[in-house]
């Protein structure tokens, strides 16, 4: 009881000397301790499990390593030989279009999910809407990968059943090598929506209302005002969430990886799945450092670039 | 303006009656069209997950045949019996477990240390150390796997033990923002009373300031959660024994297992292995939704 009022109180005894909190020094020595020891986990944590690893990885794609026997310096060999290494050009050319395919889609949908449920927004039915969206988030890549691969079986699946229903021939989702990118993609918009429209949501309902109704006043209705005043307005939150997105997409693995392997051929192969296969069936991790530090710039470089092309068209108030 | 908006008058006998109209009420053509595009896409997120649950209860013969059953009528549970024989999926489970909670509490931990540090102005050199943890976030974890994994497996020699999955994601660049952002909040005045009544600095932090950031703990937990237990690529790469898998690879080897079986075993585990995931979202959506939309708002 007595601690609720005078907190810590008669506990001062356990601490050193030095450290007695009832001069400006002790307490300034009190400060210094708990923030070494405080901040110490975080930054050993960051250093060996991120720095670190990014350090070795860019060293190791200088080298020739193939696990069993010592690292040796190797130049610029592995980089030149990933240049003119078909496949991997292939993975990265499907990474980008199955990222834009996902991308365009998530973005698109997201903005109007949020605008539309912005509509309805203090009701109960919003509410049920947003919680049905965000079920997929829930689902893990391997899960979601599992199920819509049956769904999108030529002969068996659903999807194909009511296509069916509609008139529409069979398609080959999974086993044609021209549409698999854009059925892996839809399995990723799949799980992915809910988490880009939950912020998009938070970005709608934070729009200036005055000026929304001001535009409305001056007759910026409908098509106009959502291409003229909403977007605009929401500009921040799109670069935001595309950057988000894009970032995440570049580094695309689970769905492609249990969905169909990289096939048919390697037409859906990505490239997170080709520095795995380089490093992890293969065992040359040198190469596949190489191909990794690859992959790592051309995320800054893609982000940097998204930002300076963001000076064009985002608004900020 | 809505206020306006959601009155009709209608006449009722000899008088104009005012009606409140609900809330989910579409009021104009546009309206109409976002209550039907929100639907259609309502349905088509909701019909894959009632598939794989009325599926997971078909009758293995059946589990493949199109029209697809939308209501389950057998309510067979010989599917969810048999998960239990292909795969060692207590184990998978547990394992699931426990390397979740343990990088929930970790995270936790770590986070709010480092956040609570960031936020106060004590230490020289503390703006610094943040910029450096704010820079990590830029790189891409896929980038560091393979000097990960080996500093795992020689360094360490953690390859194949959950403590691996666990230690490498103990250190949070995210969460230690998220958390200096809800200790920032605080004023410091705090301090001072709580100095005042002859409290230390590690009391000030436990009990003072801990206490008043729980919303954002919360955030970060659910957080952890959903993504440690979701995780594929990391235990594909550290994990070699079946029996110390996570369920995540369980689930992988089933489906290869039943490429020839029946599917609904397949989907009778994916419904077993997300249930943990839903009750954790039931009980914390609030935080989930909060955490990401806040994500939103400061970009």
């Amino acid at each position: 009881m007595a601690s609720e009022t005078t907190l810590g109180s008669g506990r001062r005894n356990w601490l050193p000397a030095w450290l007695a909190g009832d001069t400006v020094q002790g307490i300034r020595r009190q400060r210094m301790v708990l923030g070494v020891l405080f901040l110490l986990p975080t930054l050993i944590g960051l250093i060996v499990f991120v720095l670190a690893p990014i350090v070795v990885a860019v060293a190791l794609g200088f080298m020739k390593w193939n696990v069993f026997r010592p690292p040796e310096f190797y130049g610029l060999k592995n980089f030149t030989r990933l240049f003119q290494h078909e496949l991997v050009g292939n993975s990265f050319s499907n990474t980008f279009v199955m990222m834009a395919m996902t991308v365009g889609m998530l973005e698109v949908f997201a903005i109007s999910l949020a605008l539309s449920v912005h509509r309805f927004a203090r009701s109960r039915l919003a509410y049920i809407f947003r919680t049905v969206w965000f079920l997929p988030v829930l689902l893990s890549g391997v899960s979601v990968a599992v199920t819509l691969s049956y769904l999108f079986h030529t002969d068996f699946g659903v999807v194909n059943y009511y296509l069916g229903v509609l008139g529409i021939d069979k398609v080959p989702w999974l086993v044609s090598s021209d549409i698999v990118r854009f059925s892996v993609s839809l399995a990723t918009v799949w799980r992915n929506l809910g988490f880009t429209f939950i912020i998009y949501l938070g970005g709608v309902s934070a729009l200036p209302q005055e000026i929304l109704e001001a535009a409305t006043v001056d007759g910026a209705r409908g098509l106009k005002r959502l291409w003229l005043i909403t977007l605009p307005l929401l500009s921040p939150t799109i670069l935001f969430a595309t950057v988000i997105d894009v970032i995440r997409l570049l580094q695309f693995f689970d769905e492609p990886y249990v969905m169909t392997r990289g096939g048919p051929g390697d037409s859906s192969r990505t490239t997170v799945m080709m520095v795995y296969d380089t490093a992890f069936a293969n065992l040359e991790f040198g190469y596949a450092s190489s191909i990794s530090v690859i992959l790592f710039l051309i995320i800054l470089a893609v982000t940097g670039f998204q930002f300076l092309l963001s000076k064009r068209w985002v608004f900020y108030q | 303006m809505t206020v306006i908006n959601r009155l009709s008058t209608r006449r009722r006998g000899d008088e104009d009656v005012v009606e409140r109209i609900p809330d989910w009420m579409p009021r104009s053509a546009a309206d109409w069209l976002a209550m039907v595009f929100m639907l259609i896409i309502g349905i088509l997120t909701i019909m894959p997950i009632v598939w794989v649950v009325t599926t997971s209860l078909r009758t293995p013969a059946e589990s493949f045949t199109v029209p697809p059953e939308w209501i389950p009528r057998d309510l067979y549970f010989g599917n969810y019996l048999q998960v239990f024989d292909e795969i060692p999926f207590v184990y998978q489970m547990g394992n699931s477990f426990f390397v979740t909670l343990s990088t929930v509490v970790g995270q936790l931990t770590t986070a709010t240390l480092a956040g609570y540090t960031f936020a106060r102005r004590y230490l020289p050199g503390r703006d610094g150390l943040f910029w450096v943890v704010l820079a990590t976030l830029m790189i891409p974890y896929q980038a560091t796997l393979i000097p990960l994994f080996i500093i795992i497996s020689r360094v360490f020699g953690l390859a194949d033990t959950l403590w691996s999955l666990i230690l490498t994601a103990l250190p949070t660049a995210f969460g230690t923002f998220l958390l200096r952002q809800y200790f920032l909040q605080i004023p410091g005045e705090y301090e001072e009373a709580a100095m005042m009544d002859g409290a230390n600095q590690f009391q000030i932090f436990r009990r003072v300031y801990l206490p008043m950031v729980a919303p954002g703990m919360a955030i970060l937990a659910v957080l952890a959660f959903n993504g440690k237990w979701n995780d594929f690529l990391t235990p594909l790469i550290f994990m070699n024994t079946t029996s110390r898998f996570p369920i995540t690879l369980g689930i992988n080897d089933l489906q290869r297992y039943m490429m020839t079986g029946s599917i609904s075993v397949v989907l009778a585990a994916i419904v077993m292995a997300t249930l943990p995931v839903v009750l954790v979202y039931v009980f914390g959506q609030r935080y989930l939704i909060e955490g990401l939309m806040v994500g939103g708002l400061k970009g």
